[in-house]
C-alpha cells in the first residue's frame, strides 16, 4: 500500500500538446521568474557595493560594465520587462478579460514583441543619458 | 474561548488549509512591483555609469531610499512565493521538497536582509 501512488498513471504533460503562443508565454513567465529569482543576487550585489564605498563600487561597476556583465544585465532587463508584461496580462485575465481564443493568442504574441522593443528602448535611453 | 463555529473556521480555506492567501499575496506584491520596479529601471537608466558619489547621493535621498526599501520587500516576498510554487509543482520527494522550501526561505530572507541593510546604511549614513 505504501507505494500505491507511484504506479498510478500520470496525466499527460507539456510534451504531448502542440506548442501555442499562450502556452509558450506561460512557460516563459515561469522561466523568467526563476531567472529573476537568481538575478536578485545582482541587485543585492549592486546595493551592497554602493553601501561599501567607492573602491568596491568601482570594482563591481567594472564587472557589470564588461561585455559579459552587460550581456547578463541585458538578459536581466528583458526577463524583468517580459515578466512584468506577463504579470499585467495575468491581471487582465484574473479579471476575466482577454480570454477569447484569438485575442489571447494575439496578446501573447504582442507580449514577446513588446518586451523586446521595450528592452531595447530602455538600453538606448540608458546609453543616451550617460 | 473560541466562539467560531467549525464551519466558519474552514470556510474558504480549501484542501491546502491556507485558502487563497498565497495567491492573494502573489497578486498584491505583483501589483506593488509594477510601479516599484519601473522606478528602479528609471533609476538605473539615469544613474548607470555615473560616479560613486552621485549614485550614493541619489540613494541617500529619503524618498528614493524608501522606494528602494519597499521594492526590496515587495520583490523578495514575490520571488519567495514564486519559487515556492515552482518547488511544490516539480519536486515530489517529501524530504527534498521540505529542504528546498526551507532553503528558499533562507535564501530569500538572506538576500532581503542584505539589500535592506545596504539601502538603510546608504539612507542613514550615505
Amino acid at each position: 500500500m505504501a507505494n500505491v501512488t507511484n504506479n498510478r498513471p500520470l496525466s499527460p504533460h507539456l510534451q504531448i500538446y502542440k506548442m501555442i503562443p499562450t502556452m509558450a508565454m506561460s512557460i516563459l513567465h515561469r522561466i523568467t521568474g526563476g531567472a529573476l529569482y537568481f538575478g536578485t543576487i545582482l541587485v543585492a550585489w549592486w546595493l551592497i557595493a554602493a553601501a561599501s564605498g567607492p573602491g568596491y563600487y568601482e570594482f563591481v561597476n567594472g564587472i557589470f560594465g564588461s561585455w559579459i556583465g552587460r550581456l547578463v544585465l541585458l538578459g536581466y532587463t528583458w526577463a524583468l520587462i517580459h515578466h512584468m508584461l506577463g504579470g499585467l496580462r495575468h491581471f487582465m485575465m484574473d479579471f476575466g478579460y482577454g480570454l477569447e481564443k484569438a485575442l489571447s493568442t494575439q496578446l501573447a504574441k504582442a507580449q514577446v514583441a513588446a518586451s523586446i522593443v521595450l528592452t531595447i528602448l530602455v538600453w538606448i535611453v540608458g546609453y543616451l543619458v550617460r | 474561548m473560541n466562539m467560531r463555529t467549525p464551519l466558519k473556521k474552514v470556510r474558504g480555506l480549501g484542501a491546502a488549509r491556507e485558502g487563497t492567501e498565497h495567491f492573494w499575496r502573489q497578486r498584491v506584491t505583483a501589483a506593488a512591483n509594477v510601479p516599484l520596479f519601473l522606478f528602479f529601471i528609471g533609476f538605473l537608466i539615469k544613474y548607470n555609469g555615473k560616479p560613486f558619489p552621485e549614485v550614493v547621493g541619489a540613494l541617500h535621498n529619503p524618498i528614493v531610499a524608501t522606494i528602494m526599501g519597499l521594492m526590496v520587500i515587495s520583490g523578495i516576498v514575490h520571488m519567495k512565493l514564486g519559487m515556492q510554487m515552482i518547488i511544490e509543482d516539480y519536486i515530489h520527494s517529501e524530504w527534498q521538497k521540505v529542504s528546498l522550501l526551507m532553503l528558499n526561505t533562507f535564501f530569500s530572507f538572506l538576500l532581503g536582509a542584505l539589500c535592506l541593510f545596504a539601502v538603510l546604511k546608504i539612507g542613514f549614513a550615505g
